[in-house]
């Protein structure tokens, strides 16, 4: 049975990382907007994506490169441009959202294998189909916002693989279809390839406490005991009816360790672990942890339960140092 | 260029909605959309209701579109589209591309909401291909960035832009509402019903930020683009949508009908009927809940 562990890389060293402690598969991006971790200092050049490539397959492990903004107007040929040497590099699969973008690769370069990303916000049967229907896709990373029945009765309903997200950063909102930080800053993960940029961060220690603001709106503050967390507009704490609570969503990642059996009988084809923009360390140990745990549940998933020892491993990285089901378990809803 | 009115994005009361849309039929408004476009817990109107209601509203002469959910996670939301695809009788909008589907392998033409992420002209070609008679751009789309895509936009396709009301900016599996009150979604007990324009959020210093509306998140400022008409129309934008809100919604139309008129003192009757702070921050290619053309 196979269920693949893909994992994150923003350099080559986290690729190195990812492969060397069981990675199946790791996902980059280019050194550009074309991805939705567009950050500054990350991501990779042609060489260093040959050299990654290289270094995994050498190793028979996979590459997927995350091409999944929507290509803009004026620039679209950045988009397709990409696409070209993606082909031309051999990567494994493109990770794309853009149905004009889908339709350029399918054309341009039918050999190369489609995954739908995520931004592309399929949350049923009926859109992953379109999707194998017209392009030829062959994986679809489901949004973090369906329960496991639900995502059960997708996998019931086509060919399409189903990749699901395991752990890291959870976003409350369907990807793809939030405009919160463009709201705020004026980039959103669509047009722009971030949330929250760094760039439009602002710390500033006041008589009320440390204050962090997104483009001066006031996100949340901290009193002398309180962990700061990095603002993410939704894990901000605001006022709904005179309460002030994290209206949207804690500061809390996603663990989906104790799900493991299940998504084994659902017939779940990858797990991908969050985080391009973390730390070649984290990329290490996390994989580590959840590539034991994949081990012990395919040769027992009857019997298979986390060790405390991973979980607070994964906890020590953690967002927030606490961790959720998130919509996979029906009660967070 | 036209006006339509948007689906209405929030719950209202049964004997509010049909008081709603029967004084729409006397609105300026060429084209209205019905339907539940947010939440499939929210049943005070059936699709029956809806049906019967775009019957109404088309014998008074009114164009009618069919809105469908924006978040379709489960069968039964996936029965409901197939019943609004099945019925055929009116043009019918896909806010996400499961919609899209069903509707082009019906042969169906329709309209391409706001939610599919157009945001290039080969996507609005290939939507075109399928069917697609009229389609919005994401809300955060610039009049720049628009257009650079009607610059070579395939023919035969009309534009609507988003002009007025609390911008619709994400949906989620999570019901924010119910989560103010405490309350499991599964068991929300229809608290969106207390709030007819959404449940403000603001900062921790009292500045307006958002909405809660169940499953969507919406600005709390009120996008208005009736600044911006001419602009628009020298685009080749053909219709200008109006969000429904619970109050002066007939003042709000009448004010815009009679700026497409060019009459003076429409957009200072209109700034009397915001429920929130005026923003059209996205339009400038600016954040969003920004305000006002760059002074540069």
């Amino acid at each position: 049975m196979t269920l693949e562990l893909v994992c994150p890389a923003g350099n080559l060293t986290s690729l190195k990382a990812a492969v060397d402690h069981g990675a199946d598969a790791v996902y980059i991006g280019f050194r550009d907007n074309t991805n939705a971790r567009a950050f500054p200092g990350l991501n990779f050049d042609e060489a260093q994506a040959a050299e990654g490539l290289r270094y995994a397959h050498d190793r028979g492990r996979k590459v997927l490169l995350a091409l999944n903004t929507y290509p803009q107007s004026d620039t679209w040929q950045r988009w397709t441009a990409a696409v070209d040497r993606a082909a031309k590099l051999g990567i494994d699969a493109a990770i794309l959202a853009d149905a004009g973008l889908m339709r350029y690769a399918a054309q341009t370069h039918p050999r190369l294998r489609l995954h739908l990303s995520v931004q592309g916000s399929a949350t049923n049967h009926e859109a992953v189909n379109f999707y194998r229907a017209h392009f030829g896709v062959q994986r679809a990373v489901l949004p973090r916002v369906l329960s496991l029945a639900q995502v059960e009765n997708v996998a019931r309903h086509t060919d399409v693989e189903i990749e699901l997200f395991g752990f890291g950063g959870l976003c409350v909102m369907v990807e793809g279809r939030c405009l919160l930080s463009s709201y705020c800053t004026g980039e959103s993960p669509n047009s722009a390839g971030v949330c929250s940029p760094a760039k439009a961060v602002q710390w500033r220690e006041t008589p009320a406490g440390l204050e962090s603001r997104l483009n001066g709106v006031l996100l949340d503050r901290y009193g002398g005991d309180e962990k700061a967390g990095y603002p993410t507009l939704c894990k901000g704490r605001f006022e709904v009816r005179g309460e002030t609570y994290y209206a949207l969503e804690e500061p809390t990642s996603l663990n989906t360790l104790d799900l493991l059996p299940a998504m084994l009988k659902i017939g779940i084809a990858a797990i991908k672990i969050e985080g391009r923009q973390r730390s070649p360390a984290y990329v290490a140990q996390v994989t580590q942890v959840w590539r034991a745990a994949i081990d012990a549940a395919k040769r027992d998933a009857a019997n298979f339960a986390p060790t405390p020892a991973w979980q607070a491993a994964l906890d020590k990285l953690s967002e927030g140092q606490s961790h959720t089901l998130g919509a996979y378990h029906r009660p967070w809803k | 260029m036209n006006l339509s009115l948007g689906p209405l994005l929030y719950y209202w009361p049964r004997d509010d909605v049909f008081a709603f849309y029967e004084a729409a039929q006397r609105w300026p408004v060429t084209r209205i959309h019905l339907g539940e476009s947010v939440c499939s817990r929210r049943h005070l109107l059936r699709l029956s209701d809806w049906l019967a209601l775009a019957e109404t509203l088309a014998a008074a002469g009114k164009e009618v579109v069919l809105s469908t959910q924006t978040l379709i996670e489960s069968e039964s939301d996936l029965k409901t589209l197939r019943r609004v695809v099945a019925d055929g009788r009116f043009l019918v909008e896909a806010n996400e591309w499961g919609a899209v589907r069903l509707l082009s392998e019906s042969g169906m033409p329709f309209v391409a909401g706001s939610t599919l992420n157009v945001y290039n002209p080969q996507t609005l070609d290939f939507l075109a291909r399928l069917g697609a008679r009229r389609w919005l751009p994401p809300v955060e789309m610039s009049r720049a960035a628009l257009a650079a895509l009607l610059a070579h936009a395939p023919a035969g396709i009309e534009t609507e832009v988003f002009g007025y009301g609390r911008l619709p900016l994400a949906y989620s599996a999570r019901c924010f509402t119910a989560r103010h009150y405490n309350l499991p979604k599964d068991d929300c007990r229809f608290r969106c019903l207390d709030h007819p324009d959404g449940l403000p959020l603001a900062t921790r210093e009292g500045a307006p930020f958002l909405a809660l509306n169940g499953i969507q998140t919406q600005s709390a400022g009120v996008y208005s683009l009736i600044g911006e008409l001419p602009a628009l129309a020298s685009l080749g934008v053909a219709s200008l949508r109006l969000s429904p809100q619970s109050r002066h919604m007939a003042r709000v139309v009448a004010a815009f009908d009679a700026a497409l008129h060019g009459a003076a003192g429409a957009a200072a009757e209109l700034a009397r009927l915001l429920p929130g702070p005026a923003v059209d921050g996205y339009w400038h290619g600016r954040p969003g809940l920004e305000h006002g053309a760059p002074s540069c």
